[in-house]
């Protein structure tokens, strides 16, 4: 019923496109039936219409800027002309800390500045030379080479002169070919990254590695996430044999593959290196939301269910039993502030539905929520992967193929497990954002800034969890956004204690007594006096 | 913090670490938000345009509105005609600016696409405009960008009509809307007439009122833009941002040039104001005068708070040559000033500064900040001035800082506090003093600290 009232608000605003736009875009947008239990199927991961004021990034912002950009130990060298490494340098809040003696470049921003004779003769030379200065100075294990925009255009091959620098220094050189064109969004990028990291960097370590020993996949530590994710899972029991990438480093990484599970949090930035793994070294991997109490608790169950060992699932309850105890009473505190609001996602290729759970955490209901660069089965689940057409631009985004590994691929669950547990936790599979969305709420990709602002008037949201970009805009309209990618510098808002810095977040920008001033006085009371005076 | 940075300092060929500036685009982004009802047009990969507006917006803290061609593999291959000119069509039809301002990106500079030519065969409503500055990546800097883009809106706007419209031009710089604001209220005191172009006040540091405007009510008017060819003079506030825009009036509408330093500090201000006297024959108000006497009064008053202090700079060309010289005249020793953007005649001023106010001091144009912090490694200053991204070095060696120029992402304000003009430089000063002063109450012992300084 609702559904039927949103979708002609959601038309109206759509009504006024041009043609073209309009026909495109009407595929991207669904509202959400609670009646049907027929599939909604939505367009994702396809261009943008030129001239849109669209929210998405590029394939090098995907690769360096989400994927290989945490890592601690890699000096990262972008090559291209200045920009592109400019602004990825300390703009994500991917936090890391080294140990002993290794290093972290996470403060350095190291760039080939191309210059325009570069463009016209080539700017190999200059990123050999770039490398040997680099390994002199610097002297580190690993050397990633990101290419911008005109490097692919002009044919360098970065993949020549990473082969020659590894060879030259001894050292592990990696090329990635991320120019900014490739792929419709940062989404190619994350799966250049992938494959650069399957191929070059996981399996070539032998690290010890504990009993239940996972690694968490697509946790970027954003303002200290991952570190609250580790505190918890260390107490339980867990061996965390690498995060990739957030506070992650080559060296953790490269032992990826003698872990027993992997946990992914981001789907969409590195579902790849899940499925790898699991060809290759025969790794399972189970979806997990660590955003959200009720999400936090059931991610951890289903870890433990994996394991199936009695002690683990005892340890689960109890440190869950503690952990809850800690943050009750701050939670029931601000979901009485926040209860009943309403709120709009915009963000990311998992976000939008991490933080609906977070959002219920506290009383707020989620009336819209879209993905800059998510594919449909972000929105849809996994079943419907074998049914999305592949089109020109994915088509330019290389897809490995990998074989079983005879030296370390191994199975951990029975067949006897996976029949028992198959129908309890999410065993290599993702359902999707919106399965679980409600009657009515609307679900938008690619979001852009006219249906931003024109979807901000009819659906009235409280509260607009998007980006910089979106965050003044909302503000301006009298609506209160929170920064889901950066956090407005706060955080961690993972695990439970995240939970409850995140809930202190949102009812202080919904509570702030600044919002009274927006309106002038004598806007709104009588500044004629009664009488003449005089008269 | 940046623990690998040696003392030893070692030339590089090649490798850039932590760069002092940014590509051309986001300056001309910047200059384009200063046209009134404007929309700012990235003619290349989407993410240039995501990059440059999250940036201005961190800067700002303020909406940055900027449309993109969008540009896939295919478009990078055939050349980005056909988005451009479908980007054309859906900005004039959703978005209705009155004009769109294209600029380059390395991508679309690479493959060498002809935007004039794009531009004459695509669908432009009835009374719209739509021009474009060429602004590749790999030359200059951010402040090329934005003087390109100037340079861009008069040679496709201005006009000589034989009108003289007894105006002066300024053309401010990449400088923030509430310095343009400062420069502004200068020249409405002498009682003069003006155009200043672009002008972000008003755009950039619009006010909260419940509703949000996508083209706030400030910028310069295009009609003003046009009428920009009959002025009587065109002022350049420092030569890096804005000289080329004087110069392309004064070829194509004979509008005379003069190119001055940014008005930053006393003798730059003051110089600015004379100039604004010399052209119109309007005397310097009794008001100016006292804002003039009172920042002097501050100068002798506080010299002890920073007199003899060693300082790095860092940032614009504009700002660093005239943040130089207000430094020298507050006698303190500018040791060592760094600026990305290329020029030799950067590095020629800066030591004709040294020269005269006999100072042993380093200067580099084309510069990155690993080279300004071994240089700090090797002899140590008691001050740092420049953008946020100074932050790590002033840690690293635990020097005070002052956040001035462009980008200041961490702190909030700066963007409507003016650091030209006499009022500005009292701003500066405050700024070093407390720094100072605050150190000095942050180290010194029980018994030495000052309740008065």
């Amino acid at each position: 019923m609702k559904q039927k009232i949103v979708k002609q608000k959601v038309d109206k605003v759509l009504e006024s496109y041009p043609a073209a736009v309009f026909k495109n875009r009407k595929e991207h947008i669904v509202v959400k039936s609670g009646e049907t239990q027929e599939p909604q199927p939505i367009t994702a991961n396809t261009r943008t219409v030129p001239g849109i004021i669209t929210n998405r990034g590029c394939c090098y912002a995907g690769c360096k800027g989400v994927v290989v950009g945490p890592l601690r130990d890699a000096l990262i060298i972008t090559h291209g002309p200045i920009g592109c490494g400019y602004y990825s340098w300390g703009t994500r809040r991917h936090k890391g800390k080294s140990t002993g003696d290794e290093k972290n470049f996470l403060n350095y921003s190291f760039n080939t500045d191309l210059q325009e004779g570069d463009i016209v003769f080539g700017g190999e030379k200059k990123l050999r030379q770039a490398i040997t200065e680099a390994v002199e100075i610097f002297q580190p294990e690993t050397v990633m080479i990101c290419s911008t925009c005109p490097v692919g255009l002009i044919g360098d091959d970065i993949n020549a002169v990473a082969a020659w620098a590894q060879k030259e220094f001894g050292i592990k050189v990696l090329a990635f070919s991320c120019e900014g064109y490739k792929g419709v969004s940062q989404s190619g990028g994350h799966h250049i990254a992938n494959n650069g990291l399957i191929r070059h960097i996981i399996g070539t370590g032998d690290a010890v590695v504990g009993k239940y020993a996972v690694n968490i996949l697509g946790e970027y530590n954003i303002g200290g996430d991952g570190w609250e994710v580790e505190r918890i899972l260390k107490k339980i029991g867990y061996d965390i044999v690498s995060v990739m990438t957030g506070n992650g480093s080559v060296r953790q990484l490269s032992s990826a593959h003698k872990a027993t599970l992997n946990v992914i949090q981001c789907h969409r930035s590195i579902n790849y290196i899940g499925e790898m793994m699991n060809t290759k070294y025969g790794q399972d991997w189970i979806k997990v939301n660590f955003i959200g109490v009720k999400s936090m608790m059931k991610s951890l169950r289903d870890m433990a269910a994996y394991f199936g060992d009695q002690d683990l699932i005892d340890r689960t309850e109890q440190v869950i039993a503690e952990e809850l105890s800690d943050i009750s009473g701050a939670m029931e505190h601000y979901r009485e502030i926040c209860k009943g609001k309403t709120a709009a996602l915009f963000v990311g290729g998992s976000r939008a539905h991490h933080y609906q759970m977070l959002l219920q955490d506290i009383g707020v209901e989620t009336v819209l929520a879209g993905y800059e660069f998510g594919h449909r089965d972000d929105y849809e689940g996994r079943e419907v992967i074998p049914t999305i057409k592949e089109d020109g631009d994915s088509k330019n985004i290389e897809s490995i193929e990998v074989e079983a590994d005879p030296k370390h691929y191994r199975v951990f669950l029975t067949p006897e497990r996976v029949e028992e547990l198959k129908d309890k936790i999410s065993l290599n599979y993702y359902e999707g954002m919106m399965k679980k969305m409600a009657d009515g709420s609307v679900v938008v990709d690619d979001l852009n800034h006219f249906e931003t602002e024109e979807f901000m008037k009819v659906l009235k949201p409280d509260i607009l969890c998007s980006g910089i970009k979106d965050k003044y805009v909302a503000h301006k309209q009298g609506i209160f956004s929170k920064q889901l990618h950066s956090y407005d510098y706060s955080g961690p808002y993972a695990g439970f204690k995240g939970a409850v810095n995140f809930a202190r977040d949102i009812a202080m920008g919904l509570t702030t007594p600044s919002w009274k001033f927006a309106t002038p006085p004598w806007k709104t009371e009588p500044m004629l006096e009664g009488s003449v005076v005089g008269g | 913090m940046l623990d690998y940075t040696p003392k030893e300092y070692s030339k590089r060929e090649a490798l850039n670490i932590n760069p002092a500036k940014t590509c051309q685009p986001v300056g001309a982004m910047y200059a384009a938000l200063g046209i009134h009802k404007c929309l700012p047009h990235s003619h290349g990969s989407q993410g240039c345009c995501s990059f440059h507006r999250m940036f201005l917006t961190r800067n700002f803290r303020d909406p940055v509105m900027a449309s993109t061609s969008s540009f896939t593999e295919g478009g990078a291959v055939f050349g980005g005609g056909s988005n451009l000119k479908t980007a054309i069509k859906n900005v004039f039809s959703i978005y209705n600016p009155d004009m769109i301002a294209i600029h380059t990106t390395c991508l679309s500079e690479t493959i060498g696409d002809d935007i004039p030519t794009y531009i004459m065969s695509s669908q432009i409503p009835e009374g719209k405009i739509v021009i474009h500055a060429n602004t590749p990546s790999y030359q200059g800097s951010h402040i090329t960008g934005f003087s390109n883009m100037v340079k861009g809106m008069i040679k496709y706007l201005a006009v000589n009509s034989k009108t003289p419209n007894g105006k002066l031009n300024v053309i401010p710089g990449f400088v923030n809307p509430g310095d343009m604001r400062e420069i502004k209220r200068l020249m409405k005191e002498m009682g003069i007439a003006f155009t200043m172009l672009p002008d972000t006040s008003n755009v950039l540091d619009a006010p909260m009122t419940g509703k949000f405007e996508m083209y706030p009510k400030g910028g310069t008017k295009v009609q003003e833009i046009i009428d920009a060819g009959n002025s009587t003079a065109t002022l350049a506030l420092g030569s890096f941002a804005s000289a080329d825009g004087a110069f392309e009036l004064e070829k194509k509408c004979k509008v005379p040039a003069k190119v001055l330093k940014t008005p930053i500090g006393v003798k730059a201000t003051d110089e600015f104001l004379m100039t604004l006297s010399k052209l119109t024959g309007n005397a310097v108000p009794e008001e100016i005068e006292d804002e003039r006497g009172q920042l002097v009064d501050i100068m002798v008053d506080c010299h002890y708070h920073y007199h003899g202090k060693k300082v790095a700079i860092f940032g614009d060309p504009d700002l660093c040559i005239a943040l130089t010289e207000f430094v020298i005249s507050l006698g303190m020793i500018p040791k060592y000033v760094v600026t990305g953007t290329p020029g030799e005649a950067f590095e020629r001023e800066i030591n004709a500064m040294f020269a005269e106010a006999g100072i042993d001091g380093k200067v580099k144009a084309l510069g990155d900040l690993f080279t300004l912090h071994q240089w700090m490694k090797e002899e140590a200053v008691d001050l740092l001035m420049g953008g946020t991204h100074g932050k790590y070095i002033a840690r690293a060696e635990d020097v005070p800082f002052v956040r001035i120029g462009f980008p200041i992402l961490d702190r909030s304000v700066h963007s409507y506090m003016p650091i030209v003009g006499y009022k500005g430089a009292m701003r500066i000063i405050e700024m070093i003093s407390n720094a100072l002063l605050d150190r000095q109450d942050r180290d010194c012992a029980d018994e030495d600290m000052e309740l008065i300084m």
